[in-house]
C-alpha cells in the first residue's frame, strides 16, 4: 500500500480559497480600470488558482522538487511560442 | 530472477525517480506535462489571433459568463469530492470513497450538460445574432476548438474515473490508482480555470 507520507492538506481550505478568487475574478471585470490592469489582475488571479490546485490538490507540494520542473517544463515552452510569434503581430 | 523476468513478471524493476511510490505517477506527470503544451499552444494561438485581428468581439458580453462561472464552480467542487474520495481510500473507507468519487463523475457529467446546452445555445441562437458564424469566424472557431479540447478531456475523464470506480469496487485498484487518476482530473480542472479567465473573461 502506497500510504502518504505527507500530512494530508487542508482540502476544505484551499476549495474556499478557489472560491473566493473566482468570485473576485468575476468582479473584476466590471471595475472601472484600465484594459491593461484588468488583465494583469485577471491573469494573477488565474495563475494563482492554477497555482493552488497543483500544489495541494496535485500534492506537487509534497513531491520531489525535481517533478516541479516538469510540471513548469510547458509553461517555459508557451512563453518560447509567444517569443517566436510576436514578430507576426508586431511587424515593423 | 533475472531483472529481465522480474520485468515481464509485472514487477516494478526499482523505485522510480522522482516519484518513489509508483512509476504510474510519473507517467501521468509526463503525461500531463505534454497535454499541458497542446493546452498551452491553443491558448496562445487564441491569444494572438485575437491580438493580430482588427476586430474581435467582447468575450463576455456575447458568450456571457453566468453559466460558465457556474460551469466552473461545479468542476473546482468534483475536484474536492475528489481530494475527498482519495482522502477515503487512502484511510481504507471504501464507502467514503465510492461516495465522493460517485459525486466526482456526477460533476463531470453535469459539467458536460451545462456545456452541451451552452454550445447549442450559442450556435442557434447568440452568435447568429452577433453575425458570427462557426466557422466563418475566428472568434466562435478558436472558441469551440479550446472548449471541445477540453469538453473531450473532461468526457475521457469521466470515462476514467468510472473505470477506476469499477476497478477499485472489483479490488484490482488501490489508492495509487485513484491519487493517479486525481491528477488527470485536477489537471482537467486546472486547465478550465485558465481557459474561463482567458477565453471568457479577458
Amino acid at each position: 500500500m502506497s500510504e502518504t507520507a505527507h500530512p494530508e492538506p487542508n482540502y476544505m481550505g484551499v476549495f474556499w480559497w478557489l472560491l473566493a478568487l473566482t468570485i473576485i475574478e468575476i468582479a473584476v471585470i466590471y471595475l472601472p480600470l484600465a484594459k491593461l490592469a484588468i488583465a494583469i489582475m485577471l491573469i494573477t488571479l488565474a495563475v494563482t488558482k492554477a497555482a493552488l490546485v497543483a500544489l495541494y490538490f496535485m500534492h506537487l507540494k509534497f513531491e520531489r522538487r525535481t517533478l516541479a520542473l516538469v510540471a513548469l517544463s510547458p509553461f517555459v515552452l508557451c512563453v518560447f511560442l509567444i517569443l517566436m510569434l510576436t514578430p507576426d503581430i508586431f511587424p515593423r | 530472477m533475472s531483472d529481465a523476468a522480474a520485468l515481464h513478471a509485472g514487477a516494478e524493476p526499482q523505485e522510480s525517480p522522482l516519484t518513489p511510490e509508483s512509476w504510474g505517477k510519473l507517467g501521468m506527470w509526463l503525461f500531463l506535462a505534454g497535454d499541458a503544451m497542446s493546452f498551452g499552444c491553443l491558448i496562445v494561438g487564441y491569444g494572438i489571433l485575437r491580438h493580430a485581428s482588427k476586430s474581435w468581439p467582447v468575450p463576455a458580453a456575447v458568450l456571457g459568463i453566468n453559466l460558465t462561472a457556474f460551469m466552473t464552480f461545479v468542476l473546482i467542487v468534483s475536484s474536492v469530492t475528489m481530494v475527498l474520495s482519495l482522502s477515503g481510500i487512502q484511510h481504507g473507507d471504501r464507502a467514503r470513497f465510492k461516495k465522493f468519487m460517485g459525486l466526482t463523475i456526477l460533476g463531470g457529467l453535469f459539467f458536460l450538460g451545462c456545456q452541451a446546452y451552452e454550445w447549442t445555445h450559442l450556435i442557434r441562437d447568440i452568435l447568429p445574432k452577433h453575425n458570427l458564424a462557426f466557422s466563418k469566424d475566428l472568434f466562435a472557431t478558436t472558441f469551440f476548438v479550446l472548449t471541445g479540447f477540453h469538453g473531450m478531456h473532461v468526457t475521457g475523464g469521466v470515462i476514467y474515473n468510472i473505470c477506476v470506480l469499477t476497478a477499485v469496487t472489483r479490488g484490482r485498484y488501490q489508492a495509487k490508482h485513484v491519487e493517479i487518476a486525481g491528477l488527470y482530473w485536477h489537471f482537467v480542472d486546472l486547465v478550465w480555470i485558465l481557459i474561463f479567465t482567458f477565453v471568457y473573461l479577458l
